[in-house]
């Protein structure tokens, strides 16, 4: 049962990495991108978490906590030189 | 006890899958940046706080990192969220509005701070 | 353990998607995006591979480093790769 929960998860998050993914090509300004790397970061985020259930190890959860942390400082910095004010 | 926790995990995992689906169509399917953003970033924090959730209570030891994943996650995502909109506007990409430019409320606190940088 | 197969190749494909992109793209601030993209399924992959110091270093290096001093050093010289100017500046450099 925790199994079959798992998978179905699982897959629910590729699909949307596929489809952000899928925005990342075809997105027609750089705000676009952006806004697809975020939401890469966030659904990886939760799939490292769901993994580290997986494969039963509590120091897999620190990956993503890094990950959270500077991931967000890439989109920050991205959306500054936008705004052109770096 | 240890039943009902896992039941709890088990539905927040299925409720945060659902939700990480949506944002990702959402994504993809949406006409405009903002549309984009509303979804890219709402939907997508919804979905990860719940699946982080229900993996601390189906493994009720990791409950404080976690937590602290949680608290990250609700703290970081409005931020960029908030500045991507706030750079896609000054680069004069407008958001579309049915009833016109009045509705656009942002504009004329906008053009008050360009005022007074200019002045 | 079939699921797990197919879960490592779609990723697999995803990136190697990303960093032909990246290589394609005319445009320097989109390629960077791409390359952010790439470090971020490379360190699910070294996960999902039981590595996690591995990951952890590329989370770290390649989601925030890279992209900041690459966003710093386009934003010193340009964005675009055929571009007029950056083309004169090129043969002027290289008269002298």
């Amino acid at each position: 049962m925790v199994q079959i929960i798992i998978y179905i998860s699982l897959g629910l998050m590729l699909t949307g990495i596929i489809f952000s993914t899928l925005r990342f090509v075809f997105g027609p300004t750089a705000a676009d991108r952006t806004v697809a790397l975020d939401t890469l970061t966030t659904i990886s985020m939760a799939a490292l978490v769901l993994l580290a259930l997986v494969y039963k190890r509590y120091i897999y959860i620190d990956i993503a906590l890094v990950y959270g942390v500077l991931g967000f400082i890439g989109v920050l910095v991205i959306a500054r030189y936008l705004e052109g004010a770096l | 006890m240890n039943h009902i926790l896992e039941i709890i995990g088990l539905v927040l995992l299925l409720i945060g899958g659902t939700f990480l689906f949506l944002g990702g169509l959402g994504i993809l399917r949406m006409p405009d940046t903002y549309n984009r953003l509303q979804t890219g970033t709402k939907a997508t924090t919804l979905g990860g706080m719940s699946v982080i959730l229900g993996v601390g209570f189906l493994e009720p030891d990791w409950l404080i990192k976690t937590l602290v994943l949680v608290i990250f996650i609700a703290l970081s995502n409005p931020i960029s969220s908030h500045a991507l909109a706030r750079a896609n506007y000054k680069r004069k990409n407008y958001p579309y509005l049915k009833g016109g430019k009045e509705y656009d409320k942002y504009r004329e606190v906008y053009q008050k701070e360009e005022e007074e940088e200019t002045a | 353990m079939i699921f797990y197969i197919i879960l490592i190749l779609l990723l697999l494909a995803l990136m190697v998607a990303a960093a032909i992109y990246s290589i394609v793209q005319k445009d320097l601030l989109y390629a960077v995006i791409a390359t952010g993209v790439i470090s971020l399924v490379l360190s699910v992959l070294y996960l999902i591979l039981q590595a996690p110091d591995v990951a952890l270093t590329e989370a770290a290096i390649g989601v925030a480093l890279t992209t900041i001093i690459f966003i710093i050093t386009i934003r010193n010289t340009v964005r675009y790769e055929d571009d007029e100017k950056n083309r004169q500046k090129i043969s002027k450099s290289n008269k002298k």
